[in-house]
């Protein structure tokens, strides 16, 4: 049975890796069995983590589930098409609380907690002495300063970005670009490891020619 | 000889005197245990602006707690007493500390506490506290810069929607991501193609699918316009029903209610990369002549991105996940960084009361961009000069934008 499991495992990441090459049978069936498997198995999921662990286990203890439960309900209502408008109420709320709730949060993280981190002396006494100023420091609190600022500026659509103005936004676009540049470079080194991974199992577990 | 038995007497004597004193010590103590004095002042109340679920408790440390290696006290265990029931060892923490925040507590049921110090044989036991009970607050007195930060961005938001309701033009500058949507459409018009619309894989809580799903609303009107075909796979029920309304929306407004199907948007799959695989058969098979890429995407952005371009289409990218913009600016043809998604809804629309929206939070980037250039030059010459209504200045505002 463990064989038949690593042949079919192979199988089906032959069947993904094939697309390299074009669009073919072998990667049609691959995605249908993806597609497939993982919708059923999250109607499952979701069905006996939600609805039943969260609503029918939960409901007698606390009755603010019955809330969640009857906007679910409101939802099927789509399945009748008269009354099928009803449907917009749950959707209407999701929208609106996730909005408002959102709001706040986004008002602390990115504007206070950033405004507050952004606040440092661009030098000091106490970075050091003589040669030895902390010069990475002083780098670092330059940069922290200069790139958010020249990154507002970026983001400022009240202004068209022409003469000072302009330089700061072009200034800013570069630190974006600089930072951009550097998360590329480390998501693709951690996805060369996701690849090292799919190519240890086929010549490691399934073909066995890495011991 | 009979001096030193003399003088052990008399030692004995004084200390057991000397605990008898405090009724709360233990009553005997062997000359061999290592004595310390107990803590003193302790205080419990309520903790401020929570749950109704922690209290907080202080203390003076035991004038034997000292700092280095002679130190006699090894720490402080502090005790509860539930309704007045039986003292419950609660914690065990370090030498030198005064506090304590009691978690996980009930409203309306009362506790006090007392707090021992402990050496490493004696355990010296200060006096109990009052009974205190959690109390919840109506207000957070902690978030009250929040709260004003939050006031004067939402009243210039709504300041601005009223002038330009009035008519009044509102300048926003050009967004050149924004400035393609209409030619990436008029391209699958003339192509005879269909246009795929991406909204991300997160679900309707997230506020980078809203902001996609309200984009949708405004491409689909001049998809409406122009009878182009639009496909739209998403990952999420909630985004397909939520979707599938907008279109529907679009079209009626666009006056041609006949033309919607539920068809347009389907629903794949939750897995990820499930659903990554069946979009890019999508692409290889119906090849879109445009897709946009809006919404919240992860590590399938570039999987989606590389695809769309090896077909040649013309592809808009917006999210506001910072870790995935690089693979969009490296693949797509136009990117929209962060708030530029968000902004696309009330550029595209052009309405005045978007528009006005947009205005309010720029006016929220002058407060901080004015914030961050006094903070920094008050603390930079502050520090300078040794300047200490600067460094108040400095101080200052960095409590301000402090949330707790």
């Amino acid at each position: 049975m463990e064989h038949f499991a690593l042949w079919v495992a192979a199988f089906l990441t032959l069947g993904i890796i094939s697309f390299l090459y074009k669009d073919n049978p072998w990667y049609k069936v691959t995605e249908a069995i993806f597609v497939g498997i993982s919708a059923g198995y999250w109607v499952v999921v979701l069905f006996w983590d939600n609805f039943y662990g969260k609503f029918w286990v939960g409901k007698d203890n606390d009755s603010m589930l019955y809330v969640g439960g009857l906007l679910g309900l409101l939802m099927l209502m789509r399945l009748i098409p008269k009354i099928g408008w009803i449907s917009r109420w749950p959707l209407a709320f999701i929208v609106g609380a996730t909005s408002g709730l959102w709001m706040m949060n986004y008002f602390a993280s990115n504007i206070m907690v950033q405004i507050q981190g952004t606040i440092v002396p661009l030098f000091s006494a106490n970075f050091g002495e003589g040669m030895n100023a902390g010069y990475s420091t002083v780098i670092g609190n330059l940069v922290i300063f200069i790139g958010t600022f020249t990154g507002l500026v970026y983001f400022f659509f009240s202004k068209e970005h022409k003469g000072v103005y302009g330089v700061g936004a072009r200034v800013g676009i570069f630190f974006l670009m600089i930072t951009f540049g550097a998360a590329f470079g480390y998501t693709v080194m951690s996805r060369m490891s996701l690849l090292i991974g799919r190519l240890d199992f086929l010549f490691g577990d399934w073909l066995g020619m890495i011991k | 000889m009979k001096f030193i038995l003399s003088l052990f007497s008399i030692i004995f004597l004084f200390v057991n005197i000397s605990s008898q004193d405090n009724p709360e010590s233990f009553p005997f103590v062997d000359s061999s245990k290592i004595t310390i004095a107990p803590p003193t002042s302790v205080i419990a109340e309520d903790f401020k602006y929570d749950n109704a679920e922690k209290l907080s408790i202080t203390w003076i440390p035991s004038i034997d707690d000292q700092i280095g290696d002679n130190n006699k006290v090894k720490g402080y265990k502090i005790y509860r007493i539930t309704d007045g029931g039986q003292p419950e060892l609660i914690a065990e923490i370090l030498p030198g500390s005064n506090n304590y925040l009691d978690e996980g507590l009930e409203e309306n049921i009362w506790y006090s506490y007392f707090v021992s110090s402990i050496s490493d044989n004696f355990e010296a036991r200060s006096n109990t506290t009052e009974s205190v009970t959690p109390k919840r607050e109506w207000l957070n007195f902690d978030l009250k810069f929040l709260f004003l930060i939050a006031l004067i961005i939402s009243s210039s938001v709504i300041y601005y929607i009223r002038h330009a309701s009035k008519g009044k033009k509102l300048f926003v500058r050009k967004i050149a991501g924004l400035e393609a949507v209409d030619d990436a459409i008029g391209r699958a018009t003339e192509m005879g193609r269909p246009i795929l619309f991406i909204p991300g894989i997160h679900d309707m809580d997230d506020v980078q699918t809203l902001a996609a799903i309200t984009i949708l609303g405004n491409v689909a009107r001049q998809i409406a316009d122009y009878d182009t075909k639009i496909r739209m796979p998403v990952s999420r029920s909630l985004v397909m029903t939520a979707a599938r309304e907008t279109i529907k929306a679009a079209y009626q407004t666009a006056g041609r209610p006949d033309a919607y199907s539920d068809d347009m948007v389907n629903y794949i799959t939750d897995e990820q990369f499930g659903y990554v695989a069946a979009v890019d058969g999508i692409m290889v098979r119906e090849k879109p002549a445009t897709i946009f890429l809006l919404g919240a995407f992860f590590a399938e952005s570039l999987i989606l991105a590389e695809t769309g371009n090896s077909i040649g289409a013309i592809q808009i990218a917006g999210t506001a996940r910072p870790a995935q913009l690089p693979f969009f600016i490296a693949a797509c043809d136009f990117t929209l960084i962060g708030e530029e998604l968000f902004a696309a809804s009330a550029y595209l629309s052009g309405e005045p009361k978007m528009l006005g929206s947009l205005k309010g939070q720029d006016i929220g980037k002058g407060i901080a961009m004015a914030a961050i250039v006094v903070g920094v030059l008050s603390a930079t010459f502050g520090e300078i000069w040794d300047v200490q209504f600067l460094l108040d200045i400095k101080q200052y505002l960095l409590q301000f934008f402090t949330v707790r």
